[in-house]
């Protein structure tokens, strides 16, 4: 049933047809037609930005806490240049977005117009797929082949370039059946090959000491796949990891759970991975974060690697069997031929493995010495947990990039799936309060609480201002210790303690600042007062910017150093750390 | 199974890659569309691959379909990831690493320009109709010669062309396709 209409009003023809409810956006001259189109209707809403990165990050909270994919629409030349760091945090993290940038009118295309980039060329490298529309004949077609590339197989950021002579073009506008669609080329593989899983649960089997290794591809899964994980970890018995990115998909409250791994995971589950017999990778991808050093990772252990990225195995990690396919089948076969092979976990097997566990854990690898006169980070952290325990609400938590974030990880709790967005992969500082904001619009009864350090959350601050003008409550809650604290310690760790350019000079005041901006701004820089000024901070309904000013040279610790291996990882108690990471070492990020 | 278990690389693997290069003729059928083959030029740059020769051409008109032949030195384990980076872009539908799949053809063509006159002229005829290479320009001292087969063949008759009076060469790079009967 095709029906005549403007290029403009396809994509809001399209985003309808998708269901596509809120979308994060800036206007500008090339995209003007998509935003009249989008001023007569009602069903898309528009969330009006302050930057283009913020609206990509925004869309990236939309998405991760969903599973729905997340909407931006810029304009050309700078609206897509600045939606870049964004558009890349995605790839990184396997996040569904899709990104309409508008276009210079194809007739100026290449004369360096007002506004104009080579948006393809430019997001090439940094999505999963991006297309120039220079046909309304392709619109249609291309519009919904996005969201099929970008939320199917490994999700990912797609960018579709709209010239704005073809927004203003007539067309037939059709919805492509999901079969037609399919492109010929594009077939994601999401069933794994049962041979391979079946070796699996042999390896599985025999096991003495085994470990799963989970990450991101869970959560990405869907729900259920989380669910399962739990149900296979149940009938198996044995310990679970995950990276930053799967924290939630198994819950942190499970005697099983061993807490966050890699570089500054728990010491429990660092060692477990050395030392353990089987290995169990499900959606994760050996990131360097992970593995430490890689000829000393993991030395003798038959690892399984299961992952819908075919370019994902063998990729860092050489495994035993890869298994392609998406988390969620693959987990429901294993648990079929799990239960066909036997009805106990192998709870006497691997006894010796959990004793081993235990002396592990009870290093106490997350301890810190607190303080009655300074608030330390872990501790403002845990309270906030505690506080956020008692909240009848949802709760959700997003960071920026750095040593809070690290802290974030291992003293905040999760138990449920998508509840949990932080930038992994990119690292990118200024995630988090835009993050926030897309995960209120999506959310609005939650509670939703951005994690920062002072340094990060200036990068995108100006999305105070959106917080404002949508009425989303975000909690701000920032760690300020004066210090790009994660550089700092790095320069602890490498250069001697020669602190360059790692300090906040010139500090705005943040009470007065979320004033300016119309929020609510608390300061705190008493341990007996922090439980209170949290309390207010949850009671307030609105946007709150909360200044904690916490101790300023902690240490994120335990830490496995650069160059290093599991089972030389940094415990808290070290006192020097500036003698351990050799000449070496100090070349690596 | 452990005993299986080889080192491999990445930004963290601080020892010598101990895997050898080999030199590798892929094969890459693609949607002729605008932008194929800057996605796949800039795969290889920015994952760090490197191109020997890269020859592309539309084969399937009405499935506006292209053809790529690459050429790559690699090790196996880099080998694996060129491929399955390679087929995890949307337009490509598929990768066959002729090289690992048994008996393929490789040909080549170059145009090569020498100048002479004399007896020169002559022996350069004679070395042409050697390698069989066709004259498809000529004037009284020079000659243009179209010449196809194997690049090594190609190398050759460049050598011998040199001390003659060569003037510039251009090679269209490698083609290549497998033997028997099976398609890609």
């Amino acid at each position: 049933m095709a029906e005549k209409m403007t290029g403009a009003e396809m994509v809001i023809q399209a985003l309808t047809d998708q269901g596509v409810e809120h979308i994060f956006g800036y206007p500008g001259g090339a995209a003007l037609p998509i935003y009249d189109a989008m001023f007569q209707q009602d069903f898309v809403k528009h969330i009006l930005v302050r930057h283009e990165q913020g609206a990509t990050h925004m869309a990236e909270g939309y998405a991760r806490s969903t599973g729905k994919p997340g909407v931006v629409l810029v304009t050309s030349g700078p609206g897509a240049t600045n939606a870049v760091t964004g558009l890349t945090d995605a790839l990184l993290d396997s996040i569904p977005l899709v990104c309409i940038t508008a276009q210079v009118p194809t007739t100026l295309i290449g004369t360096d117009a007002f506004q104009e980039c080579d948006t393809v060329g430019i997001t090439r490298s940094c999505t999963k797929h991006n297309y120039l529309v220079k046909s309304i004949e392709d619109l249609p077609r291309i519009l919904h082949e996005a969201f099929l590339i970008a939320t199917t197989g490994r999700p990912g950021p797609v960018v579709i370039d709209i010239p704005k002579d073809i927004q203003f073009a007539v067309g037939e506008y059709f919805r492509p059946e999901a079969e037609t669609l399919r492109h010929q080329s594009y077939r994601p593989q999401v069933d794994g090959d049962l041979a391979a899983i079946e070796t699996a649960i042999d390896l599985m089997l025999k096991a003495e000491r085994p470990i799963f290794y989970t990450g991101g591809g869970v959560i990405n899964a869907g729900p259920e796949a989380s669910e399962n994980l739990r149900e296979l970890a149940e009938l198996t018995g044995f310990p679970v990891t995950s990276t930053l990115m799967g924290l939630g998909a198994f819950p942190a409250s499970n005697p099983q759970w061993m807490g966050m791994l890699g570089m500054h995971g728990t010491y429990e589950a660092n060692m477990a991975m050395h030392d353990c017999d089987v290995m169990i990778n499900i959606g994760a991808r050996f990131d360097d974060r992970i593995t430490g050093r890689i000829d000393a990772f993991s030395p003798n252990s038959t690892k399984i690697h299961v992952d819908i990225d075919p370019a994902s195995i063998n990729k860092v990690v050489q495994v035993h069997v890869p298994i392609i396919g998406d988390c969620n089948r693959v987990l429901e076969e294993m648990i079929r031929i799990w239960r066909s092979r036997t009805n106990a976990p192998r709870t006497e097997a691997i006894a010796g493995w959990w004793t081993q566990i235990q002396k592990w854990r009870d290093v106490g690898s997350l301890n810190f010495k607190n303080s009655d006169t300074v608030i330390k980070p872990q501790w403002a952290i845990q309270r906030l947990y505690e506080a956020t325990r008692k909240q009848s609400k949802e709760v959700f938590i997003t960071t920026e990039v750095g040593q809070h974030q690290m802290w974030a990880a291992q003293h905040f709790h999760f138990d449920q799936p998508n509840h949990w967005m932080t930038s992994g992969g990119l690292g990118t500082m200024g995630y988090g309060l835009p993050a926030a904001v897309g995960v209120q619009v999506a959310h609005p009864d939650a509670l939703v609480i951005d994690i920062a350090g002072e340094a990060s959350v200036q990068m995108t601050m100006q999305e105070l201002s959106t917080a404002v003008q949508y009425r989303l409550p975000v909690k701000i809650f920032i760690l300020n210790n004066e210090r790009m604290g994660m550089v700092r310690q790095w320069q602890d760790l490498l250069h001697g303690s020669r602190y360059a350019h790692s300090y906040s000079e010139s500090l705005p005041d943040f009470v007065k600042l979320a004033e300016a901006y119309g929020a609510k701004g608390i300061k705190c820089d008493t341990p007996a007062e922090l439980d209170a000024a949290i309390a207010d901070m949850l009671d307030h309904d609105g946007p709150v910017l909360f200044d904690v000013l916490v101790e300023k040279d902690e240490n994120c610790l335990p830490m496995i150093p650069s160059g290093k291996p599991h089972n030389e990882i940094i415990l808290p108690d070290t006192a020097n750390i500036g003698d351990i990471i050799d000449e070496k070492g100090r070349q690596l990020v | 199974m452990n005993a299986h278990l080889q080192p491999t690389g990445s930004a963290y693997f601080l020892t010598q890659e101990t895997q050898l290069s080999e030199r590798h003729t892929l094969s890459v059928l693609v949607d002729n569309e605008p932008g194929i083959l800057a996605r796949v030029v800039g795969l290889f740059s920015a994952r760090g691959f490197n191109i020997e020769s890269l020859t592309v051409s539309e084969t399937e008109h009405d499935k506006r379909l292209s053809r790529i032949t690459v050429v790559v030195i690699a090790t196996p384990k880099v080998l694996v990831q060129i491929k399955a980076q390679l087929e995890r872009l949307v337009p490509v539908h598929r990768v066959h690493d002729l090289t690992a799949e048994g008996a393929y053809l490789e040909r080549e063509l170059a145009l090569i320009k020498v100048n002479g006159t004399g007896d020169h002229r002559a022996e350069t005829l004679r070395l042409a109709d050697a390698f069989r290479a066709q004259i498809v320009d000529a004037t009284v001292e020079s000659f243009v010669f179209e010449v196809t087969g194997k690049p090594s063949k190609i190398d050759s008759f460049i050598a011998l062309m040199q001390p003659l009076g060569l003037v510039e060469v251009v090679r269209t790079g490698l083609a290549a396709i497998n033997r028997g009967p099976e398609g890609m």
